[in-house]
């Protein structure tokens, strides 16, 4: 297994408040496995990414590795941050924004151009080079963002809702570019999504979270065949009975943190505000 | 079109200024106020023979050694103190008093460590300068946006290159600000070192016109000394412009026109 989580628990201590974003998540990913993420709203994802790319400390538990303790960036790691506006560097040209982190690299000057043109241009910002990100809509920020990750070449690929600025054509091409990149190169990627349908095409698993206090609610294999299209993929009765299920459990998820449902969930959401 | 009007819009309350201090004047027959176009007249005179060697560049050059220093210890200063929350709990009170002391009660004290040779005023200056440069500096630094600092360590990018192109970066803004404040502080500061002490310079040449009476040599070398800050702080607005283009454009987007 490359990439284990184990017991993780996160608390957010504030001045006064105190926010248990993560109760006990355990689960595992293989090398070479696209999982995706999907919870409701506020469950802790983001928590959760930030703890696996060694950005945030756990309070209690473990993120491994290889079999090593994560307690800091690890190399061969790229993150696309969910804020993609303000993970541009907004006084680096498009281009530079992709190339620092080849610099860091230490790879020759020649090799980073090349690199740099295709990832942009797989992402379909082929003459965008020179301009700066601000002036950039949304949507191409984030390809920006998803350009610089896979530039970079990772061994593992996290990604925050990467595509929740992007239009429908666009998000479908970009889900293709991950499918196609992740048979290409052969990296682990570790997906979030609120896009259920997004989850189900692109993952060969789908982890749904429960909402706050959040643990692991289920681990859903997606059977589906590898050689995935938007148009019969999405299509299919598989699929379709896969999303409907994922949904149910959202929403049950959901319903479970709403007051006046069941009297544990009220319980368990007085706590929370007298915590709070 | 719009460049013209902008040029006319700049230049038109100087324009009306200098008419009316030219007009009430004209017939001014007040010792101390002399007529504007007799000012001007000796104007040349006065400031473009060997006076612009032996007293207007030993000014400038105090200046600009002052100044780079306060730059360069007020931005290595405030980078440290800005990245390291205990460094910053333990001087920023401190800095905060030195900050508020008025820079030319340093004059008399620094005398005394530095003499009254150029060090002294050198000293002077930097010592006024390099507060709103340190303090903006820690500023800037404390806002680097909190993602792109994640971004950075993400990618291992560590070290100098982090500092140089995340950090400094960052704060240039803050930065710059901080420097524009210094500017002007530090030509007060040249001035008021050179009427202390000192046996050229431009505070020096106008304090020795005035003990002279020669009250309108005195008047023209006030009015260098405002034409020197007018094109320092131009020529700074023209250097700051281009090398922080992308955060005025930045913020044009961002107040959404
Ligand atoms: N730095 C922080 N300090 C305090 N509380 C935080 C912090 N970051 C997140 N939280 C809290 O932790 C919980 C989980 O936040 P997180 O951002 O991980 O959720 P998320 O699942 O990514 O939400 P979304 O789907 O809206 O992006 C929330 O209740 C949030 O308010
Ligand atoms: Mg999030």
């Amino acid at each position: 297994m490359l990439l284990e989580v184990r017991g993780l628990r996160k608390v957010y201590q504030g001045k006064e408040r105190q926010v248990e974003a993560i109760r006990d998540l355990t689960f595992g990913v293989d090398a070479g496995d696209l999982v995706c993420l999907v919870g409701p709203s506020g469950c802790g994802k983001t928590t959760l990414l930030k703890c696996v790319a060694g950005l945030l400390n756990p309070t209690s538990g473990d993120v491994l590795l290889d079999g090593r303790r994560v307690s800091g960036p690890p190399p061969g790691m790229a993150v696309v941050f969910q804020e993609y506006g303000r993970s541009l560097f907004p006084w680096m040209s498009v281009r530079d924004n992709v190339e620092l982190p080849l610099r860091q690299k230490k790879l020759p000057r020649a090799r980073r151009r090349s690199m740099v043109d295709d990832a942009l241009s797989s992402v379909g910002l082929g003459d965008t080079h020179d301009a700066y990100p601000w002036q950039l809509s949304g949507g191409m920020q984030q390809r920006v963002a998803i350009a610089r990750a896979v530039a970079y070449q990772p061994n593992v690929l996290l990604m925050d809702e990467p595509f929740a600025a992007v239009d429908a054509q666009t998000r479908a091409d970009l889900e293709d570019l991950i499918r196609d990149l992740w048979h290409k190169l052969g990296v682990t990627i570790l997906f979030v999504t609120h896009d259920i349908d997004e989850a189900v095409y692109l993952g060969q698993r789908v982890i749904v979270l429960s909402s706050s206090p959040t643990v692991v609610r289920e681990d859903v294999d997606i059977d589906l065949p590898d050689a995935r299209d938007q148009l019969h993929t999405r299509a299919g009765n598989r699929f379709t009975e896969l999303r409907t299920h994922i949904y149910a459990q959202i929403q049950a998820a959901k319903r479970e943190s709403t007051p006046g449902s069941t009297d544990a969930a009220r319980d368990t959401h007085l706590a929370k505000q007298v915590l709070q | 079109m719009r460049i013209v009007l902008r040029i006319v819009l700049a230049v038109a309350l100087p324009a009306v200024l200098f008419t009316v201090w030219w007009l009430a004047t004209a017939g001014s027959t007040n010792f101390y106020l002399p007529p504007l176009r007799e000012i001007l007249r000796i104007f040349p005179d006065v400031w473009t023979g060997e006076r612009l060697r032996t007293d207007v560049l030993p000014s400038l050059l105090r200046l600009a050694g002052g100044y780079t220093l306060a730059v360069v210890a007020g931005i290595a200063l405030g980078v440290l103190v800005g990245g390291n929350r205990t460094v910053r709990a333990v001087l920023e009170p401190v800095l905060e008093f030195f900050r508020a002391i008025p820079p030319p009660v340093l004059v008399p004290v620094i005398m005394l460590f530095a003499g009254i040779g150029d060090t002294m005023k050198v000293v002077v200056i930097a010592a006024g300068c390099v507060w709103p440069i340190l303090l903006n500096t820690v500023e800037g630094v404390r806002a680097v946006d909190s993602v792109l600092a994640d971004t950075c360590r993400s990618y291992r990018i560590t070290g100098p290159a982090r500092l140089r192109h995340l950090v400094l970066r960052g704060a240039s803004p803050q930065i710059a600000a901080g420097m524009r404040q210094a500017l002007s502080i530090g030509i007060i500061l040249m001035v008021i070192s050179e009427m202390f002490a000192a046996s050229n310079g431009l505070g020096f040449a106008i304090v020795q016109f005035q003990r002279g009476f020669a009250i309108p040599d005195m008047w023209s070398g006030i009015l260098l000394l405002g034409l020197i800050g007018l094109v320092l702080s131009l020529l700074f607005r023209l250097v700051e412009s281009r090398a922080l283009a992308w955060y005025h454009g930045l913020r044009r987007v961002q107040r959404g026109s």
